[in-house]
C-alpha cells in the first residue's frame, strides 16, 4: 500500500523528499519554502491517500537541501511533515520540522486593528504556547489561534 | 532606563518601576525642574486625547521642555497618506523624545523600532497605556504607604479594559490579592488569570460587589461600555449592578481610595465625589507628576 502511493511521485537521484504536507497547504508550503522560484527540478503529489493524516502531499525537491531554520518556518502549517534527505537514490537522513520560538513573515496577526496589518510590516511573533501552537504578535499582543492561521 | 522607550508596562522591570513612583513623590513636591532645558519633546496624536495629551504636555512644560507635534490626524501628514513609519523617522530626526497615541494596537511597539529617538506609548488602541498603569502605582503607593500586600478590588470591564490588565501585571510584582467584579461577559480573559497563577497571586471573581468593598485596600472602577455587549438587552440587565454608590462605602475599610482612569460616565454616583476615600481627581493630577518622572528617566536628565 505504502509503496504503491511512492510510486505515483517519481524518485528522485539527491535532493529532499517533504512529506506529510497536508494536502490544503502544499501551496503555502511551496510559497514558505520559495519552490515557486527556483529552477531546481519539483515534481510534487496531493490528495494523496494516508492513514494517518486522510489526504496529503508531497513535495521532492532536487538537487536541494534545506537549511533548519528555513525548513522549520513550514512547521506551522504542516506540523507533522517528514524530510528525506537523499543522496544517490538513498535516504541518508531523515528529520521533522518544529515550530521556531519565533515566528517571522510567515502568519498575519488574527487582529484586525493590529499595525501589521495596516502598514507594510513583516510579522513578528513569541510562539506562547508550543503544544497548541498560540502565537502572540509581537505588536499588538494579542494571540492568534492555529484555526486562525493565515500565511503572509 | 536613559533612552529606552516604554512601550508596554512590560518593558520596566519592578525596579524601574519604583524608581519612577519615588521619582513622582520628587516631582510633586518640587513641580517646576527645569531640566529638559534646549530639548524638544513631539506630541504625535493620531487620534484625539485630551487628558492623555495635556497631561503629557504639562509636563514637559514643567520641565521647561519645549513641544511640537499634532493633536489628531486630520492636521498632520496623515492626510495625505504618510505611513506611520515615515512620520515617524521624519520626526525623530527633529525632536529628542516621540510620546505618541495612535489608533491602531502595536503601532507604538512598531514606531519604536523605526524611530532614532526613544518611544512613550500614549495609548496604542485597545492594547497598551503604560503610563497610565504607572500613574495607578504612584497613586495607589501615595495613599497606601506601600504598594506590597494589598487587597485590590477591580470593578466593570474586565475584558477588553486596558488599563486593567496593564494594571494587573504592573501591580503582580507587589504580592497582591485581586477580586474581579464584572459581568460575566466581560470577566477577566484566561490569559490574564492564567498569568496570575503560574506566578501565584489569588484572584476571586464576583459578578456583584458584594462583601468585596469592605476587604479591599484599592478600589479600581472602570467604564461598563453598551457598546461591548451584543444584546442591548444584557447591558440593561447589568448596568446598573456596577454602579458605586457612596452608601456602599459605608462599612470599607478607613485607608480605601476609589480609583477610575477616568472618564467616567455614570458607573461612579456623584455621591461619591465629596467622600474622602473618592481619588479619581487628585489621581489624574498625580498624572503630571508620573509623566515628568518617565520623561526625565528616559531623556536621561534625572
Amino acid at each position: 500500500m505504502e509503496l504503491n502511493k511512492e510510486l505515483k511521485v517519481s524518485a528522485i537521484k539527491d535532493g529532499t523528499v517533504i512529506d506529510h504536507i497536508p494536502a490544503d497547504n502544499l501551496f503555502k508550503v511551496i510559497n514558505i519554502l520559495g519552490l515557486h522560484s527556483i529552477t531546481n527540478q519539483i515534481t510534487f503529489g496531493t490528495n494523496l491517500e494516508s492513514l494517518r493524516m486522510g489526504r496529503k502531499a508531497i513535495i521532492k525537491v532536487s538537487d536541494k537541501y534545506f537549511e533548519d531554520d528555513e525548513i522549520n518556518k513550514i512547521a506551522l502549517i504542516a506540523p507533522q511533515a517528514k524530510l528525506n534527505i537523499i543522496k544517490d537514490y538513498v535516504v541518508i537522513e531523515k528529520k521533522v520540522v518544529e515550530i521556531q520560538d519565533e515566528v517571522i513573515g510567515i502568519v498575519k496577526c488574527f487582529n484586525p486593528k493590529c499595525i501589521t496589518n495596516q502598514e507594510h510590516i513583516v510579522t513578528r511573533f513569541q510562539l506562547v504556547d508550543r503544544e497548541n501552537v498560540v502565537l502572540k504578535c509581537h505588536y499588538c499582543e494579542k494571540v492568534t489561534m492555529p484555526e486562525h492561521f493565515t500565511i503572509v | 532606563m536613559k533612552g529606552k522607550s516604554l512601550v508596554s508596562i512590560t518593558d520596566f522591570s519592578k525596579n524601574e518601576i519604583l524608581r519612577i513612583v519615588d521619582l513622582a513623590a520628587d516631582f510633586e513636591a518640587n513641580p517646576n525642574q527645569k531640566l529638559l532645558d534646549g530639548k524638544v519633546v513631539a506630541s504625535l496624536f493620531f487620534e484625539p486625547s485630551t487628558r492623555t495629551r495635556l497631561s503629557f504636555e504639562t509636563a514637559i512644560n514643567r520641565l521647561g521642555g519645549r513641544v511640537v507635534g499634532f493633536s489628531d490626524s486630520s492636521s498632520s501628514s496623515t492626510t495625505k497618506g504618510e505611513t506611520l513609519k515615515d512620520t515617524t523617522i521624519m520626526v525623530s530626526n527633529y525632536a529628542d523624545l516621540i510620546v505618541m497615541r495612535h489608533p491602531y494596537e502595536g503601532s507604538a511597539r512598531f514606531a519604536s523600532e523605526v524611530s532614532s529617538v526613544p518611544v512613550i506609548n500614549a495609548g496604542d488602541g485597545a492594547n497598551q497605556h503604560p503610563s497610565q498603569t504607572l500613574l495607578d502605582l504612584y497613586s495607589i503607593k501615595k495613599t497606601q504607604g506601600t504598594l506590597n500586600n494589598l487587597t485590590i478590588a477591580i470593578v466593570g470591564d474586565l475584558k477588553y479594559g486596558r488599563t486593567v490588565h496593564s494594571l494587573l501585571m504592573a501591580m503582580s510584582h507587589f504580592n497582591p490579592v485581586f477580586h474581579f467584579i464584572s459581568p460575566i461577559e466581560l470577566k477577566m480573559p484566561d490569559e490574564y488569570k492564567i498569568f496570575l497563577k503560574n506566578r501565584n497571586i489569588k484572584f476571586e471573581e464576583h459578578i456583584e460587589f458584594g462583601e468585596t468593598i469592605n476587604e479591599a485596600d484599592i478600589l479600581y472602577m472602570t467604564r461598563v461600555q453598551k457598546e461591548r455587549f451584543a444584546e442591548p438587552m444584557e447591558y440593561e440587565k447589568v448596568k446598573n449592578a456596577f454602579i458605586l454608590k457612596n452608601a456602599m462605602l459605608s462599612r470599607s475599610k478607613d485607608n480605601l481610595k476609589v480609583l477610575h482612569p477616568l472618564p467616567r460616565v455614570n458607573e461612579i454616583h456623584e455621591d461619591v465625589d465629596n467622600n474622602l476615600k473618592a481619588y479619581y481627581f487628585q489621581q489624574a493630577k498625580n498624572g503630571v507628576f508620573t509623566r515628568m518622572a518617565i520623561i526625565s528617566s528616559i531623556l536621561g536628565v534625572k
